[in-house]
Parts: C-alpha cells; sequence; structure tokens
C-alpha cells in the first residue's frame, strides 16, 4: 500500500476571468521511505497538487479526486477536525522563502514547540527538551539560545533549519518539500539538501520534493514525475528519466540544460516543444 | 549573524530619539499659544484683563503686571518659563488658575475618552476579524457598510438623534450630565464611576453608567468604525502571508491560527491606530461634550471660545497639545513593545 | 501607474485612454462606488439648478407657517413638502441651498490642502537635509493639537464665518497632505526612471513636478476624497458650535445649531439637515473606498 496515493486530481480555482485549472488531472504515487521529485515550469501545479493534499489552498479553489488518501485515510472526505490531527504531525511540508514562513512576532523555540505541545502532548520541559534536540538534528549550533531568536535575527539558511526541524518534531511519515532552497544562497543550498536527504535516510521518511532545478533531481530522487501546465506529462525512474526520457517535453526540458548544450545557442523549452494536449 | 543587544538599552535610546523630536515641537506649540492673543484683533491687555474700558493708568497698571511692556522675546521666555512651572495662566471669567480649572474637569473626558475608546476596540477589533475572515460574505459587507455609515455621520447630530430616540421617546437614559443631580459626593478620583461606588450611595453608580451609556456610543462611534476597518484589511494582509500558511500546515485550529498567529501582526498596524484615534477622541469630545453637556475640557473650551475667555483658550491650548504629545509618545513606546522587529 | 509611461515626456494619447479605462473598469466592480458617484452627480446638480429646483427663497420667512410639519405628517402643508422651521423657513429649500455650501466647502478646503499639501512635500522629500526638517517640525506642531479644537481657535482668531472656518480646516489638514506627499516622493527619488531624467540633465523644478509628482498621485487621490468628506463634517461642526457659517445661512450644520432646542418637539428640524450631511458625506467615501480600490495594484486580485 502507498503512503500517499492521487488519482486524477483536480483543482479549480475562481477568478475573476473566470475558473482556471491549475491541476487537470494528476495521477501519482508516494511509498514509504521512498524519494519523490515533482519537476515542473513555473505555472505547472506542482506546489498546488501538494497544497490540496495537505488542504492549505485558500477558499477559492475548488479540489476533487477519484482517489486522494494517505496511509489508507481518505483525505478529501476527511473531516477538518479529523485533517488537523495528521497535517503537521505525519504529513509535514516546509515551503521556498524560510523567513517568511515563520511567524516574526514569535521566537523560534515559541514556533517549535507548538507543534509538540499540539501533536505530541509534552509538557514545559519535555517541549524544550525535544526542541533542543532538533535543533542539533538539523544542525544549528547553539540550540539552547537559539530558540529564543526571532525570525528577523536568522538568515534565510538557518530558518529553512528550524524550519525542517518543525517538520520532523513529530516524526512524519511523509515530508514534502516544496523548493526548500530556490530563495537560498547556492553554497546552503547543497547543505539542505544534504540535510533532507539524512534525515531522510534515518527516519525512512517518504519525501516529496518539488523543484523546477533538474541537478537537484538528478542528486536526491528515486523516482520522479514531471509536470506542465497542470498535467502530468512523465513518471519514471530517475535514471530512465534523464537517460531515456518518453515524453516530448522532458526531452525538451532536459535540452534545454546548460549541461546538455551543444552548438552554440541554448535553445528553449518553446522552440523544442509544442503543446499537442492542449488545455480543456 | 551577530548577537543584538538587549530590549533595555533600546528602550533608552529610542526615548532620547523621540524627545529631541517632542522638544522643539513643545517649543513651537508653545510659540503658537503665546502668539494667540497678541493675533487676536484688539488690544491684548484689554483681552486678557476683561476689563474693556480702562483708564490710561489702569492700562499701564495691567499692561506692566502682564509684562506687556518688555521686549517680546522677554515676555515669550518669561512665558515658557512659566509654563514649564505649571503657569498656564488665569481665567477673565472664573479668575481661577487655568491649569487647576484644567485638572477639574480633564478627569471627565478622560473617563468618556476611556470609555469610547474601550467600546470601540471591543467591538471593533473582534468585528474586524470575523469580517475579514467571511471575506465577501453578507456578514463581512453589512459590516463594512456600518462601520461606513458611522464614518460618515456628524457626530453632534448622531448625539442628537440618540438623545432623541433613547432618552426621549424611550426614556431609556438621561439627556445630560455625568450623574443624576439626587446624588452629591466630593470627588476622589475625578472618575464618576469610581467615585459612585466608592461613595456607597445607592443607585449613585447605576446613575452615573446610565449617564455614560450614550456619551461614549457617540464619541466612540467613529473610532468604532476605524478601528474595524482597519482590522479587516490588517487582517486579509495577514491571513494570506506564508506564516499563516505555515501555521495551517502545523495543523494549528483555525481558531489559534488566526487568534494567535494572524492577530497579533495584525494588531501591529491597528495598535498605531487606536494610537491615532486618541487625538481625534479630543477633537470628538469637544462636541459629545457639548451636546451632553458632559463637563469636560472639550466644552470648557467651546464655553470659553464664546465666552471670549482667552486666556483659558490659550491655557488650553497648550496644556491640551502637551498631553496629547505625551499619549502619542506612550503609544510610540507602546508599539515598539509589540513589534519585536523594532525591539532587536 | 507604470513607469514606462513615466519616462516619456509625452504620453500617448491612447495609453491614457487605455489606464482610464482599466481604472473605470476596476471602478465600477464595486457598486458601492458607482452608487456613490451617481449620487454625487445628482448632488452637483442640485447644488448648481438649485435656484430652478427649490420651491421656495432658503431666506424667506413665512410667519404663518412657523414649525409646520413634513407633508406626510398631520398639519403639513402642501407647500412645504418637508416642514418649516422656527421662523417659517422651508426645510427643503434650505437643504437644497445647504448642498451649494456643502460642495462648496469641500471643493475649496481640498483644492487649498492639496496645493498646499502638495507643495511642502515635495520640496521635503526632494531637498531632504534642513528643509525637510523644518517643514515637519511645523507639522508636528499643527498635528499636536486636535484638529476641530485648532480650527476653532483660528476661527476664533479670524472671526466667525464660512470663508475663516473653510480656511481654519484647509491649515488643520495640511499635515497628512504633506506627510503622504513627502513619503510617496522620497520613495520615489531613488527609482530608475528618476535618476535616467536627472542625467538627462532635468532641473530640480522640472524633476519635482513633472517627473516624480505624477507618480505619487494615487495615494494623493484618495486623501483628497477623504478631505472632501471630512471637510464637510468639520464645516458642519463648526457651524453647529456656531464657528462657521452664519445664521440665515443654509449650511447644514448651522440650522442644527438652531435646531438644538427643538429635538422633543419638532423631529424633522433636527433630523434632516444631518440626514442630508450623512448622506452626502457617505457618497463621497464609497466614492473614495472604490478610488482606494481600483487604485491599488496590491489589491486588485480579490
Amino acid at each position: 500500500m502507498a503512503l500517499l496515493e492521487i488519482e486524477n486530481l483536480i483543482v479549480e480555482f475562481q477568478t475573476a476571468s473566470g475558473p482556471f485549472r491549475a491541476v487537470n488531472g494528476v495521477s501519482m504515487k508516494v511509498h514509504e521511505g521512498e524519494v519523490l521529485a515533482i519537476v515542473g515550469e513555473s505555472g505547472s501545479g506542482k506546489s498546488v497538487s501538494m497544497l490540496a493534499a495537505m488542504g492549505l489552498l485558500p477558499w477559492t479553489a475548488k479540489v476533487t479526486a477519484d482517489k486522494l488518501t494517505f496511509n489508507g485515510r481518505d483525505l478529501l472526505g476527511m473531516s477538518a477536525n479529523e485533517r488537523r490531527k495528521i497535517v503537521g504531525k505525519d504529513i509535514a511540508m516546509i515551503f521556498q522563502e524560510p523567513i517568511a514562513s515563520l511567524n516574526p512576532c514569535f521566537t523560534v523555540g515559541f514556533q517549535i514547540e507548538e507543534v509538540l505541545r499540539i501533536h505530541m502532548g509534552l509538557d514545559k520541559a519535555g517541549r524544550r527538551k525535544r526542541a533542543i534536540e532538533l535543533f542539533e538534528a538539523v544542525g544549528i549550533p547553539d540550540p539552547a539560545e537559539r530558540l529564543g531568536h526571532y525570525p528577523h535575527q536568522m538568515s534565510g539558511g538557518q530558518c529553512q533549519r528550524v524550519m525542517i526541524a518543525i517538520a520532523i518534531a513529530c516524526n512524519p511519515k511523509l515530508l514534502i518539500a516544496d523548493e526548500p532552497t530556490t530563495a537560498l544562497d547556492v553554497t546552503i543550498q547543497k547543505q539542505i539538501l544534504d540535510l533532507l536527504m539524512r534525515l531522510q535516510a534515518e527516519h525512512k521518511m517518504g519525501l516529496i520534493m518539488i523543484t523546477h532545478n533538474m541537478g537537484v533531481v538528478a542528486e536526491t530522487a528515486d523516482r520522479v514525475v514531471v509536470q506542465y501546465k497542470g498535467r502530468k506529462m512523465e513518471e519514471a525512474d530517475v535514471l530512465t528519466l534523464f537517460e531515456n526520457p518518453k515524453s516530448n517535453y522532458t526531452r525538451a526540458l532536459l535540452a534545454a540544460l546548460p549541461d546538455n548544450a551543444t552548438g552554440d545557442r541554448l535553445p528553449t523549452i518553446s522552440e523544442l516543444f509544442v503543446d499537442e494536449g492542449a488545455a480543456q | 549573524m551577530p548577537r543584538q543587544h538587549g530590549a533595555g538599552f533600546n528602550m533608552f535610546r529610542f526615548l532620547l530619539g523621540r524627545l529631541a523630536v517632542l522638544i522643539p515641537t513643545f517649543v513651537g506649540v508653545s510659540i503658537i499659544a503665546f502668539s494667540f492673543i497678541r493675533l487676536l484683533p484688539g488690544d491684548p491687555v484689554a483681552l486678557l484683563s476683561g476689563e474693556r474700558v480702562m483708564s490710561p493708568e489702569r492700562h499701564a497698571e495691567i499692561s506692566h503686571a502682564l509684562g506687556f511692556d518688555r521686549p517680546i522675546v522677554v515676555q515669550y521666555l518669561d512665558y515658557l518659563w512659566g509654563v514649564l512651572q505649571g503657569d498656564f495662566g488665569t481665567s477673565i471669567v472664573t479668575k481661577k488658575p487655568v491649569i487647576d480649572q484644567f485638572f477639574e474637569l480633564f478627569p471627565a473626558t478622560v473617563e468618556l475618552s476611556l470609555c469610547a475608546i474601550l467600546f470601540a476596540v471591543i467591538l471593533g477589533i473582534p468585528a474586524g476579524v470575523i469580517a475579514a475572515i467571511k471575506r465577501g460574505s453578507a456578514v463581512d459587507q453589512a459590516m463594512m457598510g456600518t462601520a461606513l455609515v458611522g464614518f460618515s455621520m456628524p457626530i453632534f447630530w448622531w448625539g442628537l438623534l440618540l438623545i432623541m430616540l433613547v432618552s426621549g421617546m424611550l426614556q431609556w437614559t438621561p439627556v445630560s450630565g455625568r450623574i443624576s443631580l439626587m446624588y452629591f459626593f466630593p470627588p476622589v478620583t475625578g472618575f464618576m464611576l469610581i467615585d459612585s461606588l466608592l461613595s456607597g450611595q445607592a443607585g449613585a453608580f447605576k446613575s452615573a453608567v446610565s449617564h455614560l451609556i450614550l456619551p461614549t456610543i457617540v464619541l466612540g462611534t467613529i473610532p468604532l468604525a476605524v478601528i474595524a476597518r482597519q482590522t479587516r484589511s490588517a487582517m486579509l494582509e495577514v491571513l494570506s502571508e506564508d506564516y499563516v500558511r505555515t501555521a495551517r500546515a502545523k495543523g494549528l485550529s483555525t481558531f489559534r491560527v488566526v487568534g494567535v498567529h494572524a492577530l497579533r501582526n495584525a494588531m501591529i498596524p491597528v495598535v498605531t491606530t487606536i494610537g491615532l484615534q486618541v487625538g481625534v477622541m479630543l477633537a470628538g469630545a469637544i462636541l459629545t461634550e457639548t451636546i451632553f453637556s458632559w463637563p469636560g475640557i472639550g466644552k470648557w473650551m467651546v464655553d470659553s471660545v464664546s465666552r471670549r475667555d482667552y486666556a483659558v483658550i490659550q491655557g488650553g491650548l497648550l496644556v491640551i497639545a502637551a498631553v496629547i504629545m505625551l499619549v502619542n509618545l506612550i503609544v510610540d513606546l507602546l508599539y515598539g513593545l509589540i513589534n519585536p522587529r523594532i525591539r532587536h | 501607474m507604470s513607469q514606462a509611461a513615466a519616462t516619456s515626456t509625452v504620453s500617448t494619447d491612447s495609453s491614457r485612454r487605455a489606464r482610464l479605462a482599466e481604472f473605470w473598469y476596476y471602478f465600477s466592480e464595486n457598486r458601492g462606488a458607482v452608487i456613490g458617484l451617481v449620487f454625487f452627480v445628482f448632488l452637483v446638480l442640485l447644488a448648481v439648478f438649485a435656484p430652478w429646483v427649490a420651491p421656495h427663497d432658503p431666506v424667506a420667512q413665512y410667519r404663518d407657517a412657523v414649525l409646520v410639519p413634513p407633508v406626510w405628517q398631520e398639519g403639513g402643508r402642501a407647500g412645504f413638502l418637508l416642514g418649516t422651521d422656527a421662523v417659517g423657513r422651508d426645510m427643503l429649500s434650505r437643504l437644497i441651498y445647504g448642498t451649494r455650501f456643502s460642495l462648496f466647502v469641500g471643493v475649496i478646503v481640498t483644492t487649498l490642502s492639496l496645493v498646499g499639501g502638495i507643495a511642502l512635500g515635495v520640496i521635503a522629500g526632494y531637498f531632504r537635509g534642513w528643509v525637510d526638517t523644518v517643514i515637519m517640525r511645523v507639522m508636528d506642531i499643527i498635528l499636536a493639537f486636535p484638529s476641530l479644537l485648532l480650527a476653532l481657535v483660528l476661527v476664533a482668531v479670524l472671526g466667525p464665518g464660512l470663508v475663516n472656518a473653510m480656511i481654519a480646516i484647509a491649515l488643520v489638514f495640511q499635515p497628512h497632505f504633506v506627510r503622504l506627499t513627502r513619503a510617496a516622493v522620497m520613495s520615489e527619488k531613488t527609482r530608475d526612471y528618476v535618476v535616467a531624467a536627472k542625467v538627462a540633465g532635468a532641473g530640480h523644478g522640472r524633476l519635482m513636478f513633472k517627473t516624480i509628482l505624477p507618480n505619487c498621485m494615487a495615494p494623493l487621490i484618495v486623501q483628497a476624497t477623504l478631505s472632501f468628506s471630512s471637510a464637510i463634517l468639520d464645516a458642519a461642526a463648526l457651524g453647529f458650535l456656531g464657528m462657521g457659517a452664519q445664521p440665515p445661512t443654509p449650511e447644514w450644520g448651522t440650522m442644527l445649531a438652531e435646531a438644538r432646542e427643538f429635538i422633543s418637539s419638532h423631529w424633522w428640524v433636527v433630523t434632516l439637515p444631518g440626514i442630508a450631511i450623512l448622506i452626502t458625506v457617505l457618497a463621497i467615501n464609497l466614492m473614495g473606498d472604490g478610488l482606494r480600490d481600483a487604485l491599488d495594484p496590491k489589491l486588485k486580485r480579490s
């Protein structure tokens, strides 16, 4: 049984110019302990699908699917109360802008201990101890002191470590990382990715890595889903995808990488790929 | 990232910075108050003493007593020195020091203003939050529509209307004053609510409360409308921020997401608005106190203008301005306290 | 307001028309704003055509028709649709003529505040330094007083009357416009298009008023509508306190001052002028809200 199963997910937004389908019939499965990368351009709907699974979309979004289950439990039909028991505990998510993702009015210690109190029911001393443990696990120096700091006093990389610590605080079965390194310095990017992979291996978490960076895909993923304008273009294990891509879009994507350049000019995706299965 | 200094150090520097701005402002205000008498049409000596027809000797006598025969700069410095010692002039009508009259009447205005602000905050903030959460719904539109109407009303008319309906037709509340004439007790704090309780007289407290209801509603209507609108727009902005999404992703209840995470951030601009409303209050108090014959400094100033008690107008202006500057300073300090970005 | 349009010294007619069309699209989405606009136009027409629309002369006293109730009440007369006041003047005519004074106050005060506020704000924001400090200190001094109190005292100095009331109110509104303009100018000053214009040789005056100022107009327009409605309220307040328009001028606030004693007996003398003020100010505030939503790009997506 897969950890997360999605079948024919459709997400529609009410906009001023009529309904807009951000996700148009996407299906995928993630298993325990596996790393799935979802890759695509901006606007491909890769974040929206995961936000829909977590129940984090605004009220203007309509979510429908043939199947949307986590650990066998139906996420769509669940009541909001039941969903809140799972979200943040068994499924966790980290986002692209780490400093903006933390509340500027509270210390980082408050924000991590909050999760420990609500999901794990730890007492004050227990929370502090665990918070320090978690900070150490994600590589934050001077953890006890850092607990009293505010997000604006920390760098982007450190804030992302805090976010990761909050995410793994309750030992989740699945961690969704939405472009976790895009907003960070190149040198920090590698550290954060290494951290994520290490934690994933240690805790045998399922990890969904959303990214537009093929390099990240190559380094981290077991399997890959390629999305374009809300549709899934291809799904394969990582080696097959790079060596023998089946979809034209994937081929265009790979050809546009600087590493794959032949000749003088770098081709653009729109030159190489014509969208035949255009929007319904 | 380098370590930041503790909060205490910054607060002191902050105060100093604000004082550096306030002191020249206060000097400017005092210059205006000082010049006021001299800008009026007519002879300042006659205006200040209240004596219209005087013999030349009497005129010279008063002129000398008031210091008008000295160079203007010396007059100003004398005036400023007097002010710093608490001498704001003497009323032409009552012959009492302006500062004494001020302190007699100030508690009434403070009591009314505090009740009005409480009224505005207790109703306005939840209204704004609910309107933001239910954005676009009938509830939102009704609340914001009501706020807009409240914001567009002339408050002196609103007061008259309420008196007509509530005191006149329904006879639920009295028409004027702070307490029924039946009760008399010497003021202890100047706050009728407290004093009436302390007096121990039966029914005194109830009378004080019933006298406060309409004036509070009238004075508090505009701040209520402004606070509700501001809260709504601040909440809407905050609710679309990344950290609110993180809070939801942690599985927190809606109550906690909105009430703890969002509200704390939304309150930052709203507290500034509340602070600004205090100054608006004192302007609104002028009209409210006039309508309800509420014996506060607003009514005092209006009466002084119509009675041509120029000493009171001059002194009262300066005292009121000083009070407003002090209140703004306190509000700024509070703002610095709740916004960690300024504190650290 | 797009930067691209600002760099060209001659804005093409089509782009301005396009921007106006876009602005109107967003403005008209807001039903309240459109209602406000329609009502405001109605008021302007009433003010302009008052002598033809009003049934009576607003200051004419009909001694035999004192305190007549409105036509739908017992004792009402067809000649006086909304009744008469304490000296027999027709309420409806007075209310209609009152639109002239209120709109007049709004226009004059807003214009004075805008002109003064923009001039001072642009100078302060552009030159900074001691000029900025002096101007801002003076504004702080004005802000240290409660607005109505300052206006009241100013009118006491200048003498009661509508014109002096307008001057006093315009003075009290200055700091808001100055601060707004100054903040906008300071943030625009460092932008690339300003630097480009400077390098191209534009002098101070041209830079201040032709390059920077047009891009600061959005918040100023919103503040102007707010001032329009506040001016009407403040002028009415001063009239109510006896320091604004003097009787027999049919200004709505002054009408309320004379009406105070009739609260319990003759409701129309007290209620009707206040309603006139309320719906006028409400219409302008509705327009102001619509303007703000249409001009503020952040709020464009609902």
